[in-house]
């Protein structure tokens, strides 16, 4: 019998697949039904954000952010704000600190609910989205509340938030909290112990400790690893040193881990959510800086103040000059560690924005993840990986 | 952090400068030093940053050598960040990082991409986030912000075809550094005197 040369095949997965979250494309080379080399090829959905905030005013570039990982906006113009607060010198009033806190929680639960259900319906189980989208419309409309808009918001603004909750939120956030813990339940009911779930995440794309440090994960990733590191706890940025709650982790680095860590994760947030939603209720004050020089002032000032009609016209044109100076601000986004390296160079625009997204480094451990698992197992890392390509591809 | 900076400079030997601003510890080297130097930081037990957190680009085109490299590090340890800063032109390679932090490889391709920084020893140096068969390297501040191409679909020719911008209005900056002094604390004209008195 003669010698059979078999060749790996390359298969074309995307840009265009259910499972791969987005324009993600992934050339493979398989031997028969097990990967041997998978490379991404991103950018589909590069539109230049960065360039972009290059051009525009410091107030201009924030809902540039909304539409990087468009499933967890606030977050990240969380960290467009403590950036260029930083750089400003200014600190945020206590209550508009406590109502960032208090929407980036929710879009904590916001992303993570996303991530689960999808990830449970790349793993073959279809009622989890069905459930969890409820949940999710039930959130945008404290989006809407605030901002007016359900997703993009641009409700973070440097110097605090745009405008105070309206009248009632909080009494309905309180009803929100207490019919989710029994929703939780009922998601893990339908898949902590689900067979077909199980069998298609335990074991799969185990990454150790050592290697999540050194293909810089963060957030649920890394936990899921073992390491118990958070930014809210370790590098704590406007109240999170005085919200008490917990960081899961997980032992065993595979996707069902990382599952695990984020279901827990919705709990904390939810804890998160109730000590501010107490602690709006006697806060009172501004919720934003009150320096005309960087704050607009409010529509029924300008009716009878020639100063005020001057600064807003100033403020929504020229936007406010920022010192000479740099730096690197991180925030904990639901998807790990999102920064902002802002350059200024003492104008009215930044001059380098780098957006340090979360997604870029796990999607590029991609590779390492899939290596000899099989073609299936595919879709669950990525699933598991939580990545959205707004924020990869910028 | 005044200590620990200090520490970096004298032991390691490869960095040329240090500074803590904003809180933050900023330290410069050259592109020959850089791989001395990450090693130093990631291996010293002082220092300890395991972590790569991002690499970017900074284009000054009006210096000599117009890029800064930007290594933002981690330590999980120590609890600490820093910064180091390399500062190359079009031609000079920097020698790549991925050989100590699996990270890298992304980073520096997107500096590549982005900005045209070559990355010597690199295992795949390639574009990554523009277009098959892009030209030129968008971030560059000589770059203009619409580009040169669009594309869109010939319904004749059943393809995507690729055609110079061609924009109805020209693009407008507009020039709004007047002397309003929002932002920066300042002092007005005149004001000096109700300060001194």
């Amino acid at each position: 019998m003669s010698d059979v040369e078999i060749k790996t095949l390359t298969m074309n997965f995307g840009p265009q697949h259910p499972a791969a979250h987005g324009v993600l494309r992934l050339v493979v080379e398989m031997d028969g039904e097990i990967v041997e080399r998978c490379d991404p090829h991103i950018g589909l959905l590069h539109r230049g954000t960065e360039k972009l905030i290059e051009y525009k005013s410091y107030l201009q570039a924030v809902p540039y952010f909304d539409r990087l990982d468009y499933v967890s906006p606030m977050n990240q113009e969380h960290a467009y704000a403590l950036a260029v607060e930083k750089l400003l010198g200014i600190v945020a009033p206590e209550r508009g600190q406590y109502i960032r806190v208090l929407f980036s929680e929710i879009t904590r639960i916001l992303n993570h609910l996303l991530n689960v259900t999808t990830f449970a319906m790349d793993c073959g189980a279809l009622t989890p989205p069905l459930w969890g989208f409820e949940q999710r419309e039930l959130l945008m409309e404290y989006y809407e509340g605030v901002s007016g808009s359900r997703m993009h918001a641009a409700y973070f603004r440097p110097g605090g938030v745009h405008q105070d909750l309206p009248a009632g939120m909080l009494d309905s956030m309180d009803a929100w909290i207490k019919q989710f813990y029994p929703f939780l339940k009922d998601i893990e009911s339908l898949l902590n112990t689900n067979r077909i779930f199980r069998m298609r995440t335990v074991d799969i794309g185990c990454v150790t400790a050592e290697q999540a440090i050194d293909w810089g994960f963060s957030g649920p990733m890394i936990r899921g690893s073992g390491l118990a590191w958070d930014l809210r706890k370790s590098q704590p940025y406007d109240v999170y040193d005085r919200m008490d709650f917990d960081i899961p982790i997980g032992n065993t680095g595979d996707c069902y881990a990382r599952y695990l860590v984020r279901i827990e994760e919705m709990y904390q947030s939810v804890r998160i959510m109730e000590q501010c939603v107490k602690a709006l209720r006697t806060v009172g004050g501004p919720v934003r800086v009150d320096d005309r020089k960087i704050t607009p002032p409010r529509r029924g000032e300008m009716k009878d103040s020639m100063e005020a009609l001057i600064h807003h016209f100033k403020l929504y044109t020229e936007g406010y000059k920022v010192p000479a100076g740099e730096t690197y601000t991180a925030v904990e986004a639901p998807k790990g560690e999102f920064g902002v390296y802002l350059v200024s160079d003492g104008t009215n625009k930044p001059y380098r924005c780098k957006i340090r997204a979360p997604g870029f480094p796990h999607l590029q451990a991609l590779d390492m993840m899939t290596k000899g698992h099989q073609l299936a197992d595919m879709s669950a890392n990525i699933g598991s990986l939580d990545i959205v390509f707004g924020e990869i591809d910028r | 952090m005044e200590d620990l900076g200090k520490h970096i400079v004298d032991t390691s030997g490869a960095a040329t400068g240090m500074a803590v601003r904003l809180g933050e510890l900023m330290l410069e080297t050259k592109p020959d030093q850089v791989l001395a130097l990450l090693k130093f930081l990631r291996d010293d037990p002082k220092c300890l940053f395991n972590q790569l957190i991002d690499i970017c680009g900074v284009d000054w085109p009006e210096r000599e050598k117009r890029f800064d490299v930007v290594y933002n590090l981690l330590s999980l340890k120590n609890n600490q960040r820093v910064r180091v800063k390399v500062q190359t032109d079009e031609s000079t390679p920097v020698p790549s990082a991925a050989p100590l932090y699996s990270a890298a490889g992304w980073f520096e391709r997107e500096a590549y991409d982005l900005y045209g920084i070559w990355f010597s020893d690199h295992p795949d140096l390639r574009r990554i986030l523009t277009d098959y068969g892009f030209e030129g390297h968008p971030m560059r501040k000589d770059f203009p912000l619409t580009g040169f191409v669009e594309l869109r679909w010939d319904d004749t020719q059943k393809r995507v075809v690729y055609e110079p911008v061609k924009l109805q209005q020209e693009f407008r900056k507009f020039d709004f550094l007047s002397p309003w002094e929002g932002g920066i604390p300042h002092e007005l004209p005149g004001d000096e005197k109700a300060t001194k008195s």
